[in-house]
């Protein structure tokens, strides 16, 4: 069976760099200095795995935990 | 004031590993085998001149400077041949180290997220294509000083409610503050006075009349403790808004088309699929970064191993991190769709640029545009480009012609 994955943002790490947002639309949201976060309690909806990836993969912040659970 | 020095002239480096300066013509001309020998000789090196500067070569070791804002103060954030008195509220909050930098941080971030940027998305790219018709017949044109120059020019006049037509003005004291500035105090002082009496003029025309522009927006903001920002805060953060504003973007927008002038399948590739301009615009930032920052070494630490000795200056170079291959595979080559990018060509840690989704808007915008109506061109075998040399890398004259080539 696949894995869930759950993203989420370190909100002492995220410098509001936006890349998560602009790669993950669905999965992530930003507050109004642009500062990121999960959207929701950050459940990936299947089919929105790399997507998760990716937005890990472009923060420069390392602000950003992918967990397979 | 008649104790300023006189700009002096720098000699030639024979020695990048001991000696760097970048602000040698040939730092200013290729800037990358140079930052390769460095990083091959340590993860940080010294330079005697600038009264003692260090410059971190790998992408890591930048990312511990920028983290680390107790041995690194942000007070002083262009490397220089003097260091004099730092005024308070010089550009805050570029130049504020915490605990004041946060608050004055979160009064700027709200006008510049990326949903306010599309806002003003549809202007941009009226404003392209208004420049675009004003060369397209000729057949040719520089493209940095009629394209890429007034694309965050107007965006950041227009942001600020300042006339678009005083560009000339703005970019006449970037040039002193950020390039003649490293050498000659005078001019730099001369450009940030009158930038003072610039936006104060401003300032007091809004005093009975007020607009919806960012010189409203500070002069109406309130500090922690719901006082009115001190009028010296205001034109800071104004004075920052301007020069951040308009050089930078500038820089990556004319680097961007001077890498598609010469490489016809990155052009060809972007416009058959122009929603991948995006993910070009991360690469073209990440090979072509153009903005350099400093910090000074307040106290005594190590960085990657390397011993720092405070009263140093630190030349933060973000784009010579950005070509770390460490952190890059094939760092010193444009891969146009590069899938992992973690540059830092807008900072990193909590001096992030503030505009980075409106350079972001604007590169996506002028390509995206340029593209669609000039598929074809290349650079003009008559003409040179040149390069802005120090704090800021762009080209400064971009001569191409337009259309394919007979």
């Amino acid at each position: 069976m696949a894995e869930r994955l759950r993203v989420h943002v370190d909100p002492d790490k995220c410098q509001g760099h936006a890349r998560c947002k602009a790669l993950a639309p669905e999965l992530f949201e930003l507050d109004e200095y642009g500062n990121a976060h999960e959207a929701g309690d950050g459940t990936v909806p299947p089919g929105l795995e790399d997507k998760a990836w990716l937005a890990k993969s472009n923060c420069p912040e390392i602000a950003i935990d992918v967990i397979e659970e | 004031m008649s104790d300023v020095s006189q700009p002096t002239a720098h000699p030639p480096v024979t020695d990048w590993i001991n000696d760097f300066d970048h602000t040698d013509p040939q730092w200013t001309d290729d800037p990358f085998p140079i930052w390769e020998e460095l990083r091959a000789a340590s993860p940080v090196v010294h330079t005697e001149r600038f009264l003692g500067c260090y410059m971190p070569t790998t992408y890591e070791a930048v990312r511990e400077i920028a983290n680390d804002t107790e041995h690194f103060s942000s007070r002083r954030i262009i490397v220089r041949d003097v260091r004099p008195e730092v005024a308070r509220n010089a550009a805050p909050p570029i130049t504020s180290d915490p605990p004041v930098h946060k608050p004055a941080k979160q009064l700027l971030l709200p006008p510049f997220t990326p949903d306010a940027m599309k806002k003003l998305e549809p202007r941009m790219r009226a404003i392209c294509n208004e420049l675009i018709d004003g060369f397209i017949a000729d057949g040719k044109v520089d493209a940095a000083a009629q394209y890429g120059k007034y694309i965050p020019v107007q965006a950041i006049a227009h942001m600020l409610g300042i006339p678009e037509s005083d560009s000339d003005l703005f970019i006449n004291w970037i040039h002193m503050i950020l390039e003649l500035g490293i050498k000659d105090e005078n001019k730099l002082l001369q450009a940030v006075q009158e930038m003072s009496a610039y936006f104060r003029a401003h300032i007091e025309e809004r005093r009975s009349k007020p607009t919806d522009d960012l010189i409203s927006y500070l002069m109406n903001a309130k500090d922690k403790e719901g006082q009115p920002l001190e009028e010296s805060h205001v034109l800071g953060s104004l004075r920052l808004l301007l020069i951040a504003g308009i050089d930078t973007t500038w820089s990556a927008i004319g680097s961007s088309l001077w890498h598609l002038a010469r490489t016809p399948a990155d052009r060809e590739r972007l416009i058959a699929e122009p929603g991948l301009i995006p993910i070009a615009v991360e690469e073209l930032l990440r090979a072509y970064s153009p903005v350099t920052m400093a910090r000074e070494v307040v106290k005594e630490t190590t960085v990657s191993g390397c011993p720092v000795k405070a009263g140093n200056m630190v030349l933060l170079s973000f784009p010579a991190a950005n070509r770390d291959p460490k952190m890059f595979p094939d760092a010193d080559k444009v891969v146009i769709d590069r899938r992992e990018n973690r540059h830092a060509a807008f900072g990193l840690g909590i001096h992030r640029c503030v505009g980075s989704n409106l350079a972001r808007m604007e590169m996506q915008v002028a390509l995206e545009e340029w593209l669609k109506r000039i598929p074809d061109f290349r650079l003009d075998p008559a003409g040179t480009v040149t390069w802005s040399q120090g704090t800021v890398r762009g080209p400064r004259q971009l001569p191409f012609l337009l259309g394919k080539a007979m």
